[in-house]
């Protein structure tokens, strides 16, 4: 019987893969692996339709090999099962195994397994629970949790040190999915805190650093044992895990960090594991920046970390190193003065070639730098950019640039044409760049703030714009040509050849829908400037060819595909012919009448004079948060539709105005919508040739593309290709140096912004004798000048050129410092939010603190008992949760953390105080009284404020279009132009124009006597409706 | 807590993958190949951590990995692990792997892929340290494999001498693989 048992296990077993065949079979059919493993998976269906469990074993053993590949098995989920149920630990084993690999918290066949997993886990074999409980971390469900919750915690009181630690480990996964078994299960994973066996110990310590991680408050009253372990364990990793975790509580309780920093110091001092000198250095740290004030010595603990941490940067062991700048930038926060003492080390790590540490050492060097090296280091970036492979580098290279030098509004910033300069290489460096949007802010926010630097900036936008190539790759560098149009237009009056820049601006170019239409505001702020200059000259024909030619080339806007172009150029156009056939009235009078000469009638004057009266004043900052003063008049429903949304065509068209980033998508989309409207309007202004030409030209295009992909005009394909290719023709100004025999030998190799760091060097290196010298060369505004010389030198560092405009329109009762929390950190699904139960801890503290913390029987008289403060620290908690638990859901992760603090304040009163018994403490209620002020004045109010803050955020979103049209001077564009006559138009134009001035008079009242409480709307224009990023530093 | 634990060779090949968070089959295996790509265009001399990685965890994870010969052992942890320790942990996992297999080498791994996992959960268990003493280690294992043998007894004869005949074949040349020197700081390393 037996011999034939064998003898058909042995035939069977001879024609059966085994996992070894699989594999070698699997590495013979490399070519044709997928059509072999469907083989296998069919043999192996087979093999599970047997009744002998050893060939359903072998079976699983391979499925769970083709699981790693990639292929799904949950299709035999009911034969898993049968493996692990197997009575065999071999086969239980594979069982268990593949059940670990592929079954999950949804599967539903885990409702089958229960009985037999609490079988196993109460097996008298340790390895076939020991087993089961691996196999289970895996894939417990609530449902599992709920049901084997207490075989579990019978089993952490097992004999057997094995099976306790897997049981403790296991009790974490159980309160993720049953959060109820955390409070009857914590009183035992609490005494496994003090098992004989080191594992069991290291294994309790482990469950709570998880559960402490999340819900650090909870388990404050623990830190005494811990401290206790602290003190007296070699285990290292369980130490590592230990300071840790005091790392997440000493921000919730600054007296536990000033006990800490001690044991602390002498863990530095003695150990030889880096890995645990490591994780000390971090938690002193972050005790050091929870009592950054108050401590009379710390500032020797933050030497020690600082020099141990030079020794970690020093090493030569790479990891080392990388751990040393990440802990650095923690102690930048707090204590820069400390880490720009080893400026020379974080520098020589930004030539590392190891990736990770140089963006490490990036991350350190906004605390680095200062007037005098700024160009130097961003030098040094801009080389390594060139050297730079990867853009996702290059990219994080160019953010940084443009962060240290706008950082405390351009604090270090002393030439800002260098810096401009320096952000027209970083345009044409990094053409791929997605930070387009960043460099458009930067050019706008330097061009607006520093008003000295404006005649610089127009002419190297001009370059800009003549010379910087839209490539057909999808990337947002060309944003930068919206900030470069609009500078050139709203400071015009800087422009040395403004025609030549309205020429640039005029050219036909294939641009997203928002920059044309920058592009045709700037164009009549130019064309307004122009028009100027000839009525000063008195130069009538002038101005007639300056219409004409504006004229002529605004035909290609009107034929823009975005609406939001046409209507600007059609608006550009009526106010130009208008001007126009004042002029043609007096120039045919003039044909008539010779003797009347060149007399510009006085209705063009007048025309002219308006037109530039619309552009002037001055546009300053505004702040982010400048839109709270505006109060919302009444009867106004921002969530209100206008007009009811048609259902398909104008969200199709609307979406061009709203989402930018997808302009060359949206403007094709709109591209047909539109041509209904175009035709009407354009027959206004448009004789019948043009009309029929610009047809033809749109139908040979229809006809080329049947989808329609392009919208412009063909006219501007071959112009187009042939002008914006030579970026190498930018001409390069060069300001004469003193140096010249120096800077012409490096001329070659240099670029064009290391002139101003040759600049900087020379004159500090001849101080006073040179400096007049220097002066006299120097292209600069006599207002420069007197800066420059009236500043003493009698300090190493460069003298700022030019002065930032810091003005900002700012509401009252509004701070910059105003958090910009964001709400996406908080995760509803976060487990560990369930798990944020209050545990009766305290009552079986007090004998640990005792024994831990050896007081005196005086001390102990002092302090209230414990238990009594907890009792009354817990019924006070109940009544805050109560409350808080209403406006939980709507605050943010930081203010929910800072809230939490308030609360433990009184329960933890009194284990801290334990702890701290032997070092002098202000009473108890003192602290919590400042402690509690402190937090009802930054907390409270934020609930409210947040909300608020995010209705702000939606305004802004809504206006942005609006935005946009204010901050170019659009006001003459009227958003209902397909209606509006020509009169009805002219009407609202002049309004506007009153309007306009008398904005601009009320503005100058208010800048003067700072900032008004009562501003109308009138007063906000935003730039561009972009913010400026150096405020919010601020 | 630990969320994955990976091991594939050069070419990007898994030999192990062990997810302490449900992925499924298709995401894990985009898991893998992310993370290879991520890990194998590094140098062997820069270090071994590593930020990034957009399928698995977020900005709180990091990837800890180590590279020997041809195989790479990476785990994905998150902050509440120290990294230091996790490379220490990663030797521990490969030293016991050596001397489970006599002379550790890659066709091991494919070959007892089932093997490695039981060697594993006795370190890790559902993305936590377990154990790190690897004598301790060692006993375990050992025990878990005598009870096998014993089961298995006579009626597994036959078909331990049909695999060792399938068995001959593979090529012994192969075992000479070695593993690198550990460095010092990691032997100092007392657990």
């Amino acid at each position: 019987m037996a011999l034939k048992k064998v003898k058909g296990n042995f035939f069977e077993r001879m024609f059966d893969k085994n996992l070894t065949d699989l594999v070698r079979g699997i590495r013979n059919n490399k070519d044709n692996e997928a059509k072999y493993i469907s083989t296998c998976i069919e043999e192996i269906k087979q093999e599970l339709r047997q009744d002998n469990i050893s060939v359903k074993c072998n079976a699983v053993a391979k499925l769970t090999y083709i699981q790693m590949l990639g292929y799904d098995i949950s299709w035999a989920g009911f034969n898993i099962i049968e493996v692990m149920s197997s009575s065999r630990f071999t086969c239980k084993r594979i069982g268990y195994l593949a059940a670990s690999q592929c079954f999950h918290p949804d599967s539903e066949l885990l409702m089958l397994t229960t009985n037999m997993i609490r079988k196993d886990l109460n097996s008298q074999n340790q390895y076939d629970a020991g087993v089961a409980l691996s196999g289970l971390s895996c894939f417990i469900s609530p449902d599992l949790s709920r049901d084997l919750a207490n075989d579990i915690m019978t089993l952490m009181s097992s004999t057997k040190p094995y099976l306790r630690m897997k049981a403790v480990l296991m009790m974490y996964k159980v309160f993720l999915r049953y959060p109820e078994a955390l409070r009857p299960a914590f009183p035992k994973l609490k005494e496994k805190l003090e098992d004989p066996d080191p594992g069991v110990q290291s294994a309790a310590v482990n469950v709570i650093c998880e559960l402490a991680r999340k819900n650090p408050k909870n388990y404050l009253p623990l830190a005494p044992i811990f401290f206790k372990l602290m003190t007296t364990s070699t285990n290292n990793w369980m130490l590592i895990k230990i300071i840790k975790l005091f790392g997440a509580l000493t921000p919730l309780e600054p007296r536990l960090g000033k006990k800490l920093i001690e044991p602390l110091t002498n863990l530095i001092h003695s150990t030889s594991a880096m890995s645990l000198l490591y994780e000390c250095i971090n938690t002193v740290i972050a005790v050091l920046i929870s009592i950054s004030s108050g401590m009379p010595n710390h500032s020797a603990s933050i030497q020690l970390c600082v020099q141990k941490l030079r020794i970690l940067i020093e090493d030569s062991d790479q990891n080392l190193k990388y751990l040393g700048l990440l802990a650095m930038s923690k102690i930048l926060k707090t204590h820069p003065k400390s880490v720009q003492a080893h400026k020379d080390l974080i520098l020589a790590c930004l030539d590392d070639k190891d990736e990770s540490i140089r963006l490490r050492a990036l991350d350190l060097l906004y605390g680095m730098v200062s007037k005098k090296n700024l160009m130097e280091i961003v030098k040094r970036l801009l080389g390594h950019m060139e050297r730079a492979e990867g853009s996702a580098y290059r990219d994080e290279l160019l953010y940084k640039v443009i962060e240290i030098c706008a950082q405390s509004s351009y604090l270090y910033v002393t030439n800002f044409e260098w810096y401009l300069t320096v952000l027209v290489e970083l345009i044409q460096l990094e053409a791929g760049s997605r930070h387009g949007r960043l460099i458009a802010e930067q050019l706008l926010d330097v061009a607006i703030r520093v008003p000295v630097v404006r005649q610089f900036a127009v002419n190297e936008m001009t370059n800009l714009l003549d010379t910087f190539t839209v490539s057909a790759q999808s990337n947002s560098m060309y944003e930068v040509l919206y900030a470069a149009a609009w500078i050139v237009g709203e400071f015009a009056g800087e422009l040395e050849d403004a025609e030549k820049t309205l020429n640039i601006l005029l050219r036909p170019r294939l641009l997203p829908g928002h920059i044309q239409g920058v592009y045709v505001q700037n164009v009549i702020k130019l064309f307004a400037r122009l028009a100027t200059t000839c009525l000063e000259l008195q130069d009538l024909p002038g101005l007639v060819t300056l219409c004409d030619h504006v004229l002529d080339k605004l035909q290609h806007f009107n034929g823009s595909s975005d609406i939001e172009v046409q209507e600007r150029a059609n608006s550009a156009c009526m106010l130009i012919e208008m001007l126009r056939n004042q002029l043609s009235t007096s120039t045919d009078a003039m044909a008539m009448d010779t003797t009347t000469e060149g007399g510009i009638p006085p209705l063009a004057i007048e025309i002219v004079q308006e037109m530039t009266l619309l552009f002037t004043g001055e546009l300053i900052p505004v702040a982010p948060k400048a839109q709270r003063k505006v109060p919302l008049p009444d009867g106004l429903d921002l969530d209100e539709w206008i007009n009811a949304p048609p259902p398909e065509d104008a969200a199709s068209s609307s979406s061009s105005e709203h989402d930018k980033d997808e302009l060359f998508v949206s403007a094709t989309q709109a591209g047909t919508g539109a041509d209904g409207g175009e035709k009407r309007r354009q027959s206004l202004e448009l004789t019948p040739e043009q009309l029929e030409r610009q047809r033809m030209a749109r139908l040979i295009e229809q006809s080329n593309n049947p989808h329609y992909l392009k919208s412009t005009p063909t006219a501007s394909g071959a112009s187009n290709a042939d002008q914006y290719d030579n970026i190498d023709d930018i001409p390069i100004t060069e300001l004469p140096l003193d140096m010249e025999g120096v800077a012409a030998l490096r001329v070659g190799i240099t670029k064009r912004s290391d002139k101003y760091l040759q600049e900087q060097q020379a004159a500090q290196g001849s101080k006073d004798g040179k400096k007049k010298h220097k002066k006299g060369k120097k292209s600069k505004k006599a207002k420069n000048k007197v800066a420059y010389n009236s500043s003493s030198e009698s300090e190493g560092e460069p003298k700022p050129l030019h002065i930032v405009n810091t003005t900002l329109d700012m509401p009252e009762g509004v701070s910059m410092s105003d958090s910009e929390d964001k709400d996406g950190k908080y995760d509803p699904n976060d487990p560990h939010r369930a798990l944020d139960i209050e545990l009766d801890i305290t009552e079986f503290e007090a004998p640990a603190v005792r024994s831990a913390s050896k007081k005196s029987a005086a001390d102990k008289e002092n302090l209230k008992t414990p238990a009594d403060l907890a009792g009354g620290g817990n019924a006070a908690k109940k009544d805050r949760k109560k409350d808080k638990d209403k406006d939980k859901e709507r605050k943010v992760k930081r203010e929910h953390r800072e809230s939490k603090r308030e609360r433990k304040e009184a329960a933890v009163q009194p284990v801290i105080d334990l702890i701290d018994a032997d070092t002098p403490t202000p009473s108890p209620s003192h602290i919590s009284a400042t402690s509690n002020n402190n937090n009802t004045s930054t907390v409270l109010p934020d609930a409210p404020k947040h909300h608020k803050k995010k209705k702000n955020k939606e305004k802004t979103t809504d206006e942005a279009p609006d935005a946009l049209a204010t901050a170019t001077g659009s006001s003459i564009i009227d958003v209902g132009g397909e209606e509006a006559s020509e009169v009805a138009s002219k009407v609202h134009k002049k309004k506007h124009k009153k309007e306009k001035s008398q904005r601009k008079e009320k503005k100058k009242a208010s800048e003067s006597a700072s900032v008004s409480a009562i501003v109308s709307i009138g007063d906000y224009e935003q730039p561009l409706g972009i913010s400026t990023p150096s405020k919010e530093i601020l | 807590m630990i969320k994955a634990i990976l091991v594939f060779n050069n070419h990007g090949k898994p030999r192990l993958s062990k997810f302490y968070q449900y992925f499924d089959e298709s995401l894990q295996q985009q898991i893998i190949k992310e993370t290879f790509q991520l890990v194998s265009k590094r140098d062997d001399n820069v270090c071994n951590f590593l930020e990034g990685g957009s399928l698995i965890g977020g900005s709180d994870y990091k990837l800890i990995y180590r590279h020997y010969a041809t195989l790479y052992f990476v785990f994905c942890v998150d902050s509440s692990e120290s990294e230091l320790g996790i490379l220490d942990l990663i030797q521990v996992f490969v030293e016991t792997l050596d001397k489970c297999f006599e002379n550790v080498c890659e066709l091991d791994l494919i070959f007892h892929a089932d093997a490695v996992h039981h060697i594993l959960s006795e370190l890790v268990m559902g993305g936590m340290v377990l154990q790190t003493n690897m004598n301790d280690i060692m006993a375990r294992i050992e025990e878990q494999n005598k009870i096998v043998k014993q089961e298995a007894g006579i009626s597994a004869a036959p078909a331990r001498a049909v695999s060792a005949v399938k068995s001959m074949n593979i090529p012994q040349q192969i075992k000479d693989i070695k593993l690198p020197d550990l460095p010092q700081a990691i032997k100092d390393f007392k657990f």
